[in-house]
């Protein structure tokens, strides 16, 4: 079967956005040709710089002709329907429709449709300049004498050239007709920018891909970077070095030539006293080069890995000596940051925080830095950091956002600042927070375990949490623009997997407090109201964590209807224990019957209007199964109560779990409501202490199943 | 190139290497103009590119501008960071379809081989919020330096570009600093002499450089400016106004360049304050608002007058 090659030739493509361009441009292809009923055998697509190409191949050369039966009105209908029916189908008199009999409801007509199918062909000659007009480029430009014209073309730069042919292998393929704002479809393309400009015949994708590499392109994105990532690999080492890999560099990288050609230049020593990260960014950042390390030390070496576009003809030095003059310039500038970073103290940079807003309506930076202080002197003992050291480090955190090297590489926030705390010869710890404080940013990064860290850490996402609850601005559905569901989950991890033990809602509201003080403009109305809502921001926020974790949510609420379940770890541990529980017959049975009880109870009050709360008197006992019961209830309760304050949740279960034969016998002797008003109500009370002391783990009731 | 005398070869004198670019864009049919007779932080702001980017009518140019950036002034002490300097600008409109190519020719005239160097063009979307005007194009790169700025202008003074002009922006002394083969901007020979006769950047440059860093940091007279920026504005709108033919009906504008004199005023005032470190982060914004409504009004009554107009 024949296959299509599709290619749009243009000016440079951002980087950034080839690959998804690719994949656009194979799945609307394709699914138009499937809208069509062209079902194909496959497709790939590629990107370059300058070029966008497709491949489809095994597509029918033809759509398959349809036949269609329709029907239409009675024999001798009324003349309205008749003639609408031929209007409909297209026929020029009933002679062309068949009669269909039935003897039933009466003969009707017929029409028989036939609709030839169209040569892929021309199908493709329309489908495929569309698919070019309504291309989704993330942005796209008008260009040349025709940008004055209504409707003119839009492509991401100047589109100059389109191939599109389409034919079986054994034959001279066809080229598709169609032309799209001037530039008509063809068989021409072109090779390297400087190395092979001419124009290029190509027929199909075979004859087209092994034609570019003679023109010195790589059409496939992946075969450059494997280039690039062998040639880089084997220049470092080469020298006895290792390439700093990076994923993002070479993905971009990849995306600026056509023709990889890794070259490898350095520069001087001396900026080895610059930290490797800051060099990294720069060489990275400004020219787009890898770096490379010395595997005996780990530490960066003086050597860098442009990526050319072009076999020189002087095999590359007049490249790498340009490259390596402006990494000199590049790392001097560096340096010079630095190094006036360096001359002033981090405490010092503190007072211009109080000329730089944070949030209009949360004051400016320098108050928050007050506030994030004052918190941390709160959450220290409760993580186990020293005091002093904590507030020390929650007061140095943010003050290398004013430095040089963050303002020029924003990425390296937190890094400088624990460079520039090391430098004034503040404590490891103290030093390590700048860095570790804004951890973790995502699921998938580390959770800081230096107990400073993860105080300042806590105190800078909590402070930011009551912030923007007080202001009113929480993240609503997609929205979230100031990240604070990341943060409320970095707070949750922090916890648990430290192992914290801290009530959320008194650090809330320590929070709230701090926003109360002199340090903010909008007072707090309702600083309990506030902590409780975050508190059930954070009951939603774990949720969706041990959902992810394969935990049960409803688990979750079943502890946190409990009320007053402000301790995160202990909240997770319950629903830990409560999830082993309900795995074994014990917990399941006794899930039934706390259920039951807790159904009946609910009618019951219904119907009297009055809860059952208090005692059951034991004098009315009448039944040995009560008797067991109670006694099973007030031994539960006492071994359950005693586990929980022990804080072993699952020997609470254990303990629980000796209810369930007394709560089944009861249920299978008792009648609950007995005709004696007097038993009824006893028996109704002995139910509600089944349920008050389940309670002593969760709420049974919030349990599903 | 045999012509060239020695002293007026591009990799050997300043002044040599702007004459290589004049000649090169003259011989495209471009108008050398000369610099604009205002101070402005770009070439960018000159009439013949912010105004005759508008309208059907083609226009191609190419001059070279004295761009004031006071914010970026180092006191003569930094390698390659002033606070004059100067852009080679070049406007094309409708723009070409051969422009890369163009631009490519324009750097082997100035002695930079496409064979012997890596030229990339690496994306790099073009908006001036103050002159409300946009467009896509690239950083052109050569062996990791960015050299020049191209730009398709999709909208300039808030109107759309029909047809769309294509923009060069050659920073002319980075430029000449790699061809000359110099780390410091004020060792570039300027006028391609030797020994005693020869002139370098820091002869001519380098101590304005000093003086107007301690100006513009230092000393500029804030409330004067103040006052400045507002007068600008308001003979701006007053000459707006007046513009219009025949009263008010907006169908002719008669005066719409020296309106926008005053809007270039109005913006380089403002990058004063702005190096004096007297305008908040929350007045910043609404003074380049400020600018770019008066832009965005000029470019409005330019595309009414003779030359920006349809008719």
């Amino acid at each position: 079967m024949p296959d299509l090659l599709f290619e749009l030739f243009s000016e440079e493509i951002p980087a950034r956005m080839q690959a998804r361009a690719a994949d656009d441009l194979r799945r609307m292809v394709t699914d138009r040709l499937v809208a069509e009923g062209l079902v194909y055998e496959g497709a790939k697509a590629f990107a370059t710089p300058r070029r966008l190409t497709l491949t489809v191949h095994g597509i029918p050369a033809r759509q398959s002709d349809l036949k269609e039966e329709r029907k239409g009105p009675r024999v001798g209908g009324p003349e309205a329907a008749i003639s609408g029916f031929l209007k409909a189908t297209g026929l020029t008199s009933l002679d062309q429709a068949k009669i269909q009999r039935d003897p039933k409801k009466g003969d009707f007509y017929i029409a028989l449709i036939e609709k030839p199918g169209r040569a892929t062909l021309d199908v493709l000659a329309d489908i495929l300049p569309v698919i070019i007009r309504t291309f989704p480029w993330p942005k796209a430009m008008r260009w040349g004498e025709r940008s004055a014209r209504a409707g003119a073309l839009q492509w991401v730069r100047p589109l100059h050239a389109i191939v599109a042919t389409f034919g079986m292998e054994t034959e001279e393929p066809e080229v598709v007709k169609f032309a799209v704002d001037g530039i008509a479809a063809g068989q021409t393309t072109y090779g390297h920018r400087f190395m092979a400009p001419a124009p290029i015949n190509v027929r199909r994708f075979e004859d087209y891909a092994a034609k570019l590499v003679d023109a010195k392109v790589v059409l496939d994105a992946e075969r450059r970077k494997d280039i690039i990532l062998t040639d880089a690999r084997q220049l470092a080492f080469a020298q006895g070095f290792e390439l700093v890999e990076d994923q993002g560099l070479l993905d971009e990288v990849a995306g600026l030539v056509e023709w990889p050609v890794v070259l490898m230049g350095s520069f001087d020593p001396e900026f080895l006293s610059i930290p490797g990260e800051v060099i990294r960014a720069t060489i990275r950042t400004n020219l787009k080069c890898f770096v490379v390390s010395d595997p005996s030390t780990g530490k960066l070496t003086n050597k860098f890995i442009p990526t050319a576009n072009i076999e020189a003809s002087d095999g590359g030095k007049a490249i790498t000596a340009g490259n390596e003059r402006v990494i000199r310039a590049r790392l001097s500038d560096a340096k010079f940051f630095y190094a006036t970073d360096l001359k002033t103290k981090l405490e010092d940079r503190l007072p211009k925080f109080d000329s730089i807003v944070f949030h209009e309506k949360l004051g400016t930076q320098g108050e928050r830095i007050v506030r994030i202080e004052l918190l941390t002197a709160e959450i220290a003992p409760l993580v186990g950091a020293d005091v002093e050291k904590a507030k020390r480090a929650a007061r140095l955190a943010k003050a290398d956002l004013l430095t040089e090297v963050v303002g020029e590489f924003p990425e390296l926030q937190g890094l400088m600042g624990k460079y520039y705390a090391l430098a004034q010869g503040e404590d490891a710890s103290v030093a390590a927070a700048s860095e570790e404080h804004y951890k973790p940013q995502g699921p998938a990064d580390r959770v800081p375990t230096d107990p400073v860290s993860v105080t300042v850490a806590l105190a800078d996402k909590i402070d930011t949490l009551a912030g923007f609850w007080a202001i009113d601005e929480k993240p609503t559905g997609s929205k979230d623009p100031y990240a604070l569901r990341r943060a409320a989950l970095g707070v949750i991890r922090l916890i648990l997997e430290n192992a914290l033990r801290l009530s959320v809602l008194k650090t809330a509201g320590a929070a709230v407090r701090g926003l109360q003080g002199p340090a903010t403009r909008h007072p707090v109305v309702d600083s309990d109201k506030l902590a409780a809502d975050l508190l059930a921001f954070f009951a939603d926020r774990l949720k969706v964590q041990l959902r992810e974790q394969g935990a049960r949510h409803d688990l979750v609420d079943a502890v946190f209807a409990l009320g007053g379940q402000d301790d995160l770890l202990m909240v997770v541990r319950r629903v830990e224990a409560l999830g082993q529980f309900l795995d074994s017959d014990d917990g399941k049975n006794l899930l039934a019957g706390t259920k039951r009880a807790a159904n009946i109870l609910r009618i019951e009050e219904k119907k009297d209007g009055r809860t059952f709360d208090g005692a059951p008197d034991a004098s009315l006992y009448g039944l040995a199964e009560e008797k067991t019961l109670a006694k099973a209830i007030a031994q539960v309760t006492q071994d359950a109560g005693a586990a929980v304050a022990k804080e072993d949740f699952a020997g609470a279960m254990g303990a629980m779990a000796k209810l369930r034969p007394a709560v089944d016998a009861f249920f299978d002797k008792v009648k609950v409501n007995d005709d004696d008003p007097k038993l009824r109500e006893n028996r109704l009370k002995l139910l509600n202490e089944i349920r008050a002391a389940t309670r002593a783990v969760a709420d049974f009731s919030r349990i599903e199943g | 190139m045999d012509a060239i005398p020695p002293h007026m070869r591009p990799e050997r004198s300043f002044q040599g290497f702007i004459l290589a670019l004049q000649r090169f864009w003259a011989d495209q049919g471009c108008v050398i103009l000369q610099p604009y007779d205002m101070e402005m932080g770009a070439g960018t702001f000159h009439p013949a590119t912010t105004l005759r980017a508008l309208g059907p009518r083609p226009w191609k140019a190419a001059y070279v501008q004295p761009s004031r950036r006071p914010k970026d002034g180092r006191y003569g002490e930094n390698p390659n960071r002033l606070q004059h300097y100067y852009q080679f600008q070049v406007i094309i409109k409708p723009s070409p379809p051969d422009l890369q190519e163009l631009y490519l020719k324009s750097l082997a005239a100035i002695g930079i081989d496409a064979g012997l160097h890596d030229i990339r063009f690496v994306e790099d979307d073009w908006e001036s919020p103050t002159l409300g005007a946009w467009g896509l194009g690239w950083e052109c790169w050569c062996d990791g330096m960015e050299v020049s700025q191209f730009t398709y202008f999709q909208q300039v003074a808030g109107v759309e570009c029909a047809p769309v002009a294509g923009e060069l922006t050659y920073g002319l002394e980075r430029l000449a600093m790699y061809v000359q083969g110099v780390d410091r901007v004020y060792d570039l020979n300027f006028n391609g002499r030797d020994g005693a006769e020869r002139v370098t950047y820091g002869d001519v440059f380098l101590q304005a450089e000093q003086e107007y860093s301690r100006h513009n940091f230092e000393y500029s007279d804030a409330e004067m400016l103040f006052q400045q920026f507002a007068m600008a504005e308001q003979a701006c709108r007053k000459y707006l106004a007046a513009g219009w033919k025949d009263g008010g009906n907006r169908r002719e504008h008669l005066m719409a360049l020296p309106a926008y004199d005053q809007c270039i005023k109005a913006s380089h005032v403002f990058n004063l304050l702005d190096a004096r470190g007297v305008i908040s982060v929350t007045e910043r914004q609404s003074y380049i608002m400020r600018v770019r409504e008066l832009a965005k009004a000029c470019g409005e009554a330019w595309v009414h007058t003779e030359a920006g107009g349809a008719s």
